[in-house]
């Protein structure tokens, strides 16, 4: 079945999958930045070069307790439990969104710390389950 | 060895094995539609929009699944020049490319209320995107190459090619930060998914694994006539 025909196929066939595999990577590599949906506050806040006038997109976990809603705007804080950036919005936020939950905001940095977002985004984490257990996780830990 | 593969063999084979899974599938199809729409409980965050989940992830895996089945029949193909492969390949592609669809618009549908959005260019929906771009190359070559063993070339490579990006779908959660949430089911450690909603996905994928292979019987039978029309005796 080994036939040499087969042989040099074969060999044909590993040398153009490693080439292709190979390109591909290189040009992950080069595109990494541009891949990457959103920024966590770590990210901007050792980065050099941020444009401030650019819409980017930051992201992380609504931090506990700092929700604050009033009739005219949304504020809360986004971390990554390293760094912080605070972020303040005005419009309407999709169900999901809430504190200790993923969050993705669409919007112009003022400085490193400070974000106006004019888009929020929920962020959905890998987690399903039915009301009633979540109903008896939250009695376990208190 | 490959005289399994030959046509009149597989024939009869084809047969049954479609009236197989047309007695079975309807009554499957409805007990795990039921599981999943009915039975099944709603998310503690995402209400009843979970259940878009039953068939979008599914339909995720085959388009995933199939196309990676193209792949390594192309190369056994290459390899061993057994042309019943290619028709395989033929009658799986339109399945893989019809449940690629379905994830990407299921998944957009359940975006809008969950994330807010209906698209985000992120990897791992960009990467679905360039998958049915495959898909749509690999079918349109087999349709607009008049000359067979050039399709079967050329699509080959088309095949070949894609199977980077399946790897590149499948990790893309993990190594860049995507809007897509990370993979509920792991093969090795445990799921986040509870198994009251594990067992209606799992059922669902099987219900539609078994639906693709009838339509794959069919496909492939179809085209095994549509040679033997030419006349040729074997392949």
């Amino acid at each position: 079945m080994l036939t040499k025909k087969v042989k040099k196929r074969a060999s044909l066939l590993v040398l153009f999958i490693t080439a292709t595999a190979i390109g591909a990577v290189l040009i992950l590599k080069s595109l990494n930045k541009n891949i990457l949906y959103f920024n966590s506050p770590t990210e901007i806040k050792i980065s050099e070069d941020i444009d401030f006038n650019k819409r980017i997109r930051i992201g992380g976990m609504v931090k506990k307790n700092t929700l604050e809603i009033t009739d005219q705007e949304i504020r809360f804080v986004v971390t990554d439990f390293k760094n912080e950036i605070k972020v303040s919005f005005k419009g309407t936020v999709p169900n999901l969104f809430a504190e200790e939950k993923g969050v993705v905001a669409e919007g112009k940095l003022q400085d490193k710390k400070f974000f106006i977002a004019e888009r929020i985004l929920a962020k959905h984490d890998e987690n399903y389950m039915p009301p009633e257990l979540k109903d008896i996780k939250k009695e376990n830990v208190k | 060895m490959f005289n399994l593969f030959n046509n009149s063999n597989i024939f009869g084979l084809i047969e049954v094995l479609i009236n197989f899974i047309n007695s079975i599938f309807f009554a499957l199809l409805l007990v795990a539609l039921s599981f999943a729409l009915i039975f099944s409980p709603p998310d503690y965050l995402q209400g009843d929009s979970v259940r878009i989940m039953y068939v979008h992830v599914p339909a995720a895996w085959i388009g995933l699944a199939s196309f990676t089945c193209i792949s390594i029949l192309s190369i056994l193909n290459f390899l061993f020049k057994i042309k019943n492969f290619s028709l395989m390949t033929k009658s799986i592609a339109p399945i893989g490319l019809v449940f690629t669809c379905i994830a990407i618009v299921t998944g957009s549908i359940w975006g809008q209320p969950t994330w807010g959005t209906f698209w985000a260019w992120d990897a791992r929906i960009t990467s679905m995107v360039i998958l049915a771009i495959f898909y749509l190359s690999f079918i349109a070559i087999h349709k607009f190459v008049s000359e067979e063993s050039k399709a079967i070339k050329i699509s080959s490579i088309v095949a070949i090619v894609g199977l980077v990006n399946v790897p590149i779908i499948k990790y893309s959660v993990e190594w860049w930060s995507t809007l897509h949430q990370p993979a509920s089911i792991k093969i090795t450690g445990t799921s986040s998914i509870h198994s009251s909603m594990l067992m209606p996905l799992l059922l669902m994928f099987f219900v539609l694994i078994l639906y693709c292979a009838l339509i794959f019987l069919m496909k492939y039978k179809t085209e095994i006539i549509r040679i033997k029309k030419k006349n040729l005796k074997r392949l």
